[in-house]
């Protein structure tokens, strides 16, 4: 048996009469490299939401490493080891790449409590960020402000902010989105040479990405999951074909 | 060959791990410099000692300057750097200026410093109280419950005129000698260099919180809340603590208003004081610390003047002055100072 690190339990969420989010079921082994796809409008960020804490489900588990979370703020699910990054940018514009990363770590030990030392003092907090700053090659820009960047080297902070919550659990809300495909490719080999040890959710349209970067892959369709299995099973499914790949290959999807 | 090979890959490895270790000093410098203390942050308080010696004849007036400077300064601290908005911050001030009144008027407890200290406390403690429950709301909502709260603070004071005085206040309370020894002359010069020494503390305590990880984390609820809730802040907890730090420094300003006038009556509580220590606050600049000097400064002395030149209108002076500032400085006067060396620095290059 592999050590199961997020488990979701009979997921429900529904927006007055809207179901976005009916029984799903989904498990993250330690490790897991799983993708999460569907047509627009299939609930996947909802989803993302419901697992973070961001929503509320209307009913339904959410397991972190065998605890269930359901009923725990967002940030008590973070401090547990469950991290995100954000389909639009939720960065501290006005802040300095280190800074944004420093935070992540200084809540993560509990080091923000500090009301009287200086930000800076503490070498351990400075050299920690700087380790991942350069792990995704953001040295350089580190002491530039975040709104100063392209938008292709912004997608780098979040998902460097959420490697310094040293998560368990990962959550990737299509990280490539909205950067050029001649920059993209960095993103993705930063996703492809994540921790073997964390389990990663990612949310991603490009199938050539998804086929890449997945061991498993979970369809969901109208908040439901379609169906789920290994890469290449998925791309056999006539089914699948039908609802998301035929469509999208068509050229467009309902949007 | 093989050799020379590894001398080159060891050549570069440590040219780039001196590079990282340079780059680690410039990025520990950029941090910690904004903690150090620069020369122009000393000419606030220059000036003040030099007004000690140019005007010995206007000091209460200069003591009622600082107060008002520290009143905005704990303004600043929540508005500034957390991005509370709060219309009700009087409602702390006036709990810490009728802490000291009462205490001499009712327990015939006179001796300033410990007073002020109780003040702080006390309206610290309210501060707590009521941001449990605050700050669970934000925006337009949260700016009306303040609002409200305030009011309500002052009723209840007007329904227990009988301890509080009422808007006929609590006239004639008499201070006990600073340290025991230092008298309060009629022309207010100890009680300013009293009310300056309080206000240095106060600031350098102030800083420190703004530069500290706790500060910066109050800035990243301003810049991103969303994003300090996904890191797992304890955001409604960081939000309560500075509120009530703030409530605090504004009750040691009731306190030392109280001191200074030697009265207090409800009027602290008035909505009037909320609205104006945020104008001073906005004129100043806010989340610079300095612009809580600067813009009460600007007020007082203003207020002073137009009042003179026209004690039905001058208000208007004010409010023309306002407009100019959101306008044409929307970083306030200390925004306006900083772009003007900023320009001059550039040229001298």
């Amino acid at each position: 048996m592999m050590d199961i690190a997020l488990q979701v339990q009979g997921l429900n969420r529904n927006f007055g009469a809207l179901r976005v989010t009916r029984d799903v079921d989904l498990t993250l082994e330690r490790g897991a490299r799983r993708a999460l796809i569907g047509p627009n409008g299939a609930g996947k960020t909802t989803l993302v939401n419901l697992i973070t804490g961001a929503l509320k489900p209307s009913s339904g588990k959410v397991l972190l490493n065998g605890a269930d979370i359901t009923a725990t703020s967002q940030a008590d699910r973070a401090r547990r080891g469950l991290a995100r990054t954000f389909q639009i940018n939720q960065l501290f514009r006005g802040l300095s790449v280190l800074e944004n990363v420093g935070m992540a770590i200084s809540e993560r030990d509990g080091y923000a409590n500090n009301l009287w030392r200086a930000v800076g003092s503490k070498r351990v907090i400075l050299d920690e960020a700087i380790d991942y700053l350069d792990s995704l090659r953001l040295t350089d820009d580190a002491l530039k402000l975040v709104r100063e960047l392209p938008y292709g080297r912004q997608r780098l902070v979040e998902i460097a902010i959420a490697l310094a919550q040293k998560p368990r659990v990962l959550l990737l809300d299509e990280p490539a989105a909205g950067v050029p495909s001649s920059e993209s490719h960095l993103i993705l080999d930063v996703v492809a040479s994540l921790d073997p040890d964390i389990a990663v959710l990612i949310i991603e349209h490009d199938m050539d990405v998804v086929f890449r970067f997945a061991k498993q892959i979970t369809v969901l369709v109208q908040g439901a999951v379609f169906t789920e299995g290994t890469p290449a099973e998925i791309q056999a499914n006539e089914q699948v074909r039908a609802v998301y790949l035929g469509q999208r290959h068509a050229g467009g999807g309902h949007g | 060959m093989g050799s020379t090979a590894v001398s080159d890959t060891a050549s570069t490895t440590s040219a780039a791990s001196t590079d990282r270790k340079a780059m680690r000093e410039r990025a520990a410098d950029y941090l910690l410099r904004r903690h150090r203390l620069v020369w122009p942050e000393l000419l606030p308080w220059a000036a003040a000692i030099l007004v000690y010696f140019l005007f010995p004849d206007r000091m209460t007036f200069g003591g009622q300057v600082l107060i008002m400077v520290l009143f905005a300064l704990s303004l600043d601290l929540i508005l500034g750097y957390a991005g509370i908005v709060t219309l009700g911050h009087a409602a702390f001030f006036g709990i810490g200026a009728y802490t000291v009144g009462l205490l001499i008027a009712r327990f015939g407890w006179s001796e300033p410093i410990s007073s002020i200290v109780l003040a702080g406390l006390i309206a610290a403690a309210f501060g707590l109280l009521f941001g449990v429950f605050l700050l669970r709301y934000r925006g337009l909502t949260l700016l009306m419950l303040t609002l409200a709260i305030a009011i309500m603070v002052q009723e209840t004071g007007n329904l227990r005129s009988d301890i509080s005085g009422g808007y006929d206040g609590l006239p004639g309370l008499v201070i006990s000698p600073l340290f025991g020894t230092f008298e309060y002359d009629l022309y207010g010069r100890v009680n300013y260099l009293y009310v300056l020494g309080v206000l240095a503390i106060v600031f350098y305590c102030v800083r420190r919180v703004v530069h500290s990880p706790f500060g910066q984390a109050l800035t990243g609820i301003r810049e991103n809340v969303r994003r300090m809730h996904a890191i797992g802040s304890p955001v409604h907890r960081r939000l309560v603590t500075v509120y009530a730090i703030a409530a605090g420094i504004a009750g040691i300003a009731g306190g030392l208003f109280t001191q200074t006038n030697a009265y207090v009556t409800l009027a602290v509580f008035d909505f009037d004081m909320s609205a104006k220590v945020m104008v001073m606050l906005i004129l100043g600049g806010t989340g610079r610390l300095y612009g809580a000097f600067l813009g009460a400064t600007i007020y007082m002395v203003l207020e002073d003047y137009f009042s003179k030149m026209s004690p039905t209108f001058w208000q208007l002076g004010i409010g023309l002055l306002l407009v100019l500032t959101v306008l044409f400085a929307p970083r306030g006067f200390l925004g306006l100072f900083e772009k003007v060396a900023g320009y001059f620095r550039k040229e001298r290059r």
